[in-house]
């Protein structure tokens, strides 16, 4: 009973050096930080997958191989895509420090369909290939490649769902604090599948053309 | 690690401008034509000299992206945001260097019509 008496008296002592042994954080001020901290374990992820895609796209076990499967005009023009996005979704950044919320979602929807479009042009070519037989299980070189590309593509399709989201409460809220550093991180996360597909198109794509 | 402490009441992200981002997109399209059109075209004769070229490419146009659309710099976050990039690179390094140096050694030493005497 005493000890619950002294309680909240302690409790109120102790915050003061709790609060300057912490020194103040403003609301949402770390959240940048910790976003591209999970970008970087997010990176760790991708390069696992690099890894194994270098040690086995030479294992084609008979099946067919990138020179007979890859169609490079389709890959540059998705590539394009994912390229025009990145700079969309930079102009609605853009507008977003200004405060213009229709600027904003304008170049939001461009961003969006750009990432359609990309998304649509592989899961056109994904279909392509496992039409011609080329499917995930045929050999340990179209494991790998399928593992990779479609992992980056499962990125781009939840970012477009993010990007939806944050239509819709930029729509409803305008744009607060909160839904400013959410277009910031989102922005991160986006710019960031375009550098993994740097990666995507050079390692993948265009070396292997080259064996 | 940085002395830029003004910046450290909001949020550590610098912005891009107009500027910057036209700038990246920019070298972002000329780094992303010349590899495919070195491939497509095959221009060069060597094939070890193309790939030697659009590796070089590619990791000069992550650098184009972490600066003018990351806005990557020593003084986001008071130096965190590099510290933390930094690692993961040794981190990303060491699994993919690692993986194909290993992976290559025990293939040539697994393969059935190999010479085990020429092996190191």
């Amino acid at each position: 009973m005493s000890a619950s008496a002294g309680g909240p008296g302690a409790a109120s002592a102790a915050p003061v050096f709790l609060q300057l042994d912490e020194h103040a954080h403003a609301e949402g001020g770390s959240t940048m930080l910790g976003f591209w901290l999970y970008l970087m374990s997010d990176c760790l992820v991708f390069a696992a997958l690099f890894a194994t895609f270098g040690v086995l796209s030479g294992s084609y076990a008979g099946g067919p191989s990138p020179k007979e499967l890859f169609e490079l005009p389709l890959v540059a023009v998705n590539t394009s895509m994912l390229l025009l996005s990145s700079i969309t979704y930079g102009f609605a950044m853009l507008a977003t420090y200004k405060g213009r919320v229709g600027a904003t979602q304008g170049w939001l929807v461009v961003t969006a369909l750009f990432g359609l479009a990309f998304v649509g042009i592989e899961l056109y070519e994904f279909a392509h290939m496992i039409h011609e037989g080329a499917t995930p299980q045929r050999s340990a070189f179209l494991s790998a490649f399928f593992t990779l590309v479609s992992t980056h593509g499962l990125h781009v399709s939840v970012g477009l769902v993010w990007m939806v989201t944050l239509m819709v409460q930029v729509g409803r809220q305008g744009l607060i604090a909160a839904n400013v550093r959410r277009l910031m991180c989102l922005s991160m996360f986006w710019h960031f599948l375009d550098v993994v597909w740097i990666g995507v198109f050079t390692f993948v794509y265009l070396m292997e053309m080259l064996r | 690690m940085s002395d830029h402490a003004a910046a450290g009441a909001g949020h550590g992200a610098t912005h891009g401008s107009l500027r910057t981002y036209l700038i990246g997109f920019g070298l972002s399209v000329v780094l992303t034509a010349i590899p495919f059109w070195l491939v497509m075209t095959g221009v060069l004769d060597s094939k070890l000299a193309t790939g030697i070229v659009i590796a070089v490419l590619a990791v000069t146009q992550i650098f184009v992206h972490m600066v003018y659309f990351l806005h990557m710099n020593t003084k986001v976050e008071q130096g965190w945001s590099i510290l933390a990039l930094v690692f993961t690179l040794i981190l990303v390094v060491i699994a993919l260097i690692g993986s194909l140096w290993i992976i290559y050694h025990l293939n040539a030493n697994m393969m059935p019509a190999g010479d085990m005497s020429q092996m190191p």
